[in-house]
């Protein structure tokens, strides 16, 4: 009921709420290690709209990674709020934040992150087949995602047999699946060389032309410089925010 | 939507069953043997069990022996310290008196007998039996012969029934059956012999070495007919307390003695004893069974071991999989059905190596030796395969289960570190 919820919510605020997918507000997040607190995020304030592509740049700790963490509910904040499409994600249990990361976000990694034993196919359909979609949709979707990366005549590949950037691909397909309000991206072209890395930015570029809201972290200047906005992170604060 | 997914689970453990084959062949190994010691040590307990069974069977079931001595009570002016000694012609009285009895007969022994056939001779115990003793203790005859029957006792035939070792020792390996023997020189004719029977118990010597003739022939050749032994056998072994209280009646009437005085006969009642002996022989089992369940614990650790291995391996991979959006049950579901398969693999294996064995076992002869006889042939039986699936289960269940929640307890973010 609840992921019912959640699917018709998100359609039904694809409309509305003045086009905002994301929305921090003074979010922080202390790690507690017992002997001393961690402050990794200083009251954040975010807003990323709807169609967005975002780059958030930061040197190594500055908090990034925490901070995509929770856009992504893979981890909950200490304190402040957080609203996907107008919805309070903060107080949700462990169950409810898998729905979530399933239906609305999707996730690329810099190491790809594909499971090794199964081919190209299963792992597109992974997030599908969590979603309860049934086997012959399942089916149309994974072969339209995997032609649409241009991967279709791979589908039976175990990705130990692919290139790097194939692999990106394939997670790029894979992280689409289930028609994500957002897409998380983590350094996508970090363990790319430059042409393959050339080709996943085109990838991201088509993806936002099309609408999709994207957020990416890298040190990658290249594709820094095609974001249209611009987030630079430091100390667990947000130090410039620049829209071309 | 929060409904379980068995279907699901069973999908992603076919997609993740991919481990080390060396070490998945040993652990199905160590659950194979596991189960081998378990189904062994408990099949030749079920084999002791059927054994003795057997043994308790020899002398007969639920019996009560009973042996005539004095009154300790002072009864109706009587003194105490009488002694009482009941004739043969009770054992009718008894027959007819006391309810629940199925049957119960008398016997009179003599030791040092001469007995005769043809130029040999031997010495043997005979015992005057009423007709019914046969088939309440178990004197089954050999094929061809027969045992005393009522028309023996009322016509006071010279007629006898041969132990099977007597039987050896007088005629060898001719068959017995039909000739002539001579009992303190008085002419017998042998009508039957005892099928060879394992005994638990026995009273006055063994039954094997033992003459039977009818008891009024008995009193017409050594002119006694005070009763030894009376053995009664009641119709269900709850009975046997009425049984034996009836016959402290009866005999009390005739005799003069309070139906009180539990000291007037030794009683040696094999309801109580066999109770006793179900209780060792349950206690036998419950210990072989935990000896056995050890040993597949240590199985089972290794299953839980291998499957730890395997969470720690795929940490990385149950990480995506919950950032794509698994559920917890999703993740423990494919680790526990994977640690029960490896128990159940090793389960059945074992149940094969334990059914070969039995069946090599069963073939080996005991050739005559009492012990090995004793010991029984181990059998399995559906309670055995039960318990041991019981305890697979658990154990299989168990050493999956804790890995599993070891996985669930491992947090995306974590795993997934971006740097």
């Amino acid at each position: 009921m609840v992921l019912g919820n959640f699917f018709n919510s998100r359609k039904n605020n694809r409309t509305t709420a003045n086009g905002e997918v994301i929305s921090l507000k003074n979010l922080s997040k202390v790690y507690d290690t017992g002997k001393i607190k961690v402050h990794a995020l200083n009251g954040i304030d975010l807003e990323v709209g709807q169609g967005e592509m975002v780059a958030i740049t930061g040197p190594s700790g500055s908090g990034k990674s925490t901070l995509m963490n929770l856009i992504g509910c893979l981890d909950t904040a200490t304190s402040g709020s957080y609203c996907l499409r107008g919805e309070e994600v903060s107080g949700l249990s462990r169950e409810e934040l898998a729905g979530i990361r399933n239906r609305r976000v999707g996730f690329i990694f810099q190491s790809f992150n594909l499971l090794p034993q199964i081919s190209a196919y299963e792992n597109v359909e992974m997030p599908l087949l969590f979603g309860g979609i049934p086997r012959k949709k399942r089916r149309e979707k994974v072969l339209k995602l995997l032609d649409r990366v241009g991967l279709a005549e791979r589908a039976d590949h175990k990705p130990t047999e692919l290139s790097g950037g194939q692999m990106q691909r394939v997670a790029i397909a894979r992280a689409l699946a289930m028609d994500p309000d957002i897409i998380l991206a983590d350094e996508p072209t970090g363990n790319l060389d430059t042409s393959s890395g050339g080709d996943i930015m085109d990838l991201f570029q088509d993806l936002w032309e099309q609408g999709r809201t994207i957020l990416v972290v890298t040190h990658d200047p290249a594709l820094a410089k095609r974001a249209p906005r611009r987030v630079e992170i430091m100390d667990g604060r947000i130090t410039q925010d620049n829209r071309k | 939507m929060n409904k379980p997914r068995p279907g699901l689970v069973f999908n992603l453990f076919l997609k993740a069953s991919r481990v080390q084959k060396k070490r998945a062949i040993l652990t199905v190994a160590s659950i194979a043997w596991g189960s081998l010691s378990l189904l062994l040590l408990l099949s030749f307990g079920e084999g002791l069990n059927i054994s003795i069974a057997r043994a308790r069977n020899g002398m007969g079931s639920d019996l009560a022996v009973m042996w005539p001595g004095t009154t300790s009570l002072i009864w109706q002016g009587l003194p105490a310290g009488r002694p009482i000694r009941p004739t043969i012609d009770d054992i009718t009285l008894l027959r007819e008196r006391v309810p629940y009895l199925a049957e119960v007969s008398g016997e009179i022994h003599r030791r040092g007998v001469v007995v005769n056939y043809g130029k040999s001779s031997t010495n043997a115990q005979v015992k005057g039996v009423t007709y019914g003793f046969g088939e309440m203790r178990n004197h089954i005859p050999q094929p061809g012969g027969r045992f005393l029957d009522a028309p023996d006792e009322q016509q006071r035939r010279r007629v006898a029934f041969l132990g099977n070792e007597i039987a050896v020792k007088i005629f060898g390996k001719d068959n017995p059956v039909g000739k002539e023997i001579f009992l303190d020189k008085v002419p017998y004719t042998v009508v039957g012999v005892m099928m060879p029977k394992v005994t638990l118990g026995n009273y006055n010597g063994m039954d094997k070495d033992h003459i039977a003739i009818p008891i009024t022939t008995f009193r017409a050749q050594y002119g006694t007919d005070k009763i030894e032994v009376i053995v009664a056998k009641s119709d269900s072994p709850e009975h046997m307390p009425i049984v034996l209280d009836e016959i402290h009646k009866v005999l009390g009437a005739k005799y003069g003695f309070d139906p009180k005085d539990k000291r007037v006969f030794g009683i040696w009642n094999t309801v109580e004893s066999n109770h006793m002996i179900n209780n060792l022989l349950v206690g036998i089992q419950v210990f072989l069974g935990i000896i056995g369940a050890l040993t597949l614990i240590i199985g089972g650790v290794g299953v839980a071991n291998i499957m730890y291995a395997v969470v720690k391996e795929r940490t990385r991979e149950i990480g995506v999989k919950m950032a794509l959006g698994a559920r917890r049950g999703w993740v423990t579901g494919p680790i526990v059905l994977e640690g029960l398969m490896y128990t159940m693999l090793g389960g059945v294996i074992g149940l094969i190596m334990a059914m070969g064995l039995i069946i090599i076992l069963d073939r080996i002869p005991t050739g005559g030796n009492e012990a090995l006889a004793m010991l029984g042939k181990p059998a399995l039986s559906i309670p055995i395969g039960i318990i041991s699936a019981a305890i697979l289960g658990v154990i299989g269940l168990a050493a999956g289960y804790f890995p599993a929640r070891h996985a669930a307890s491992i947090n995306p973010a974590e795993t997934l570190r971006y740097e």
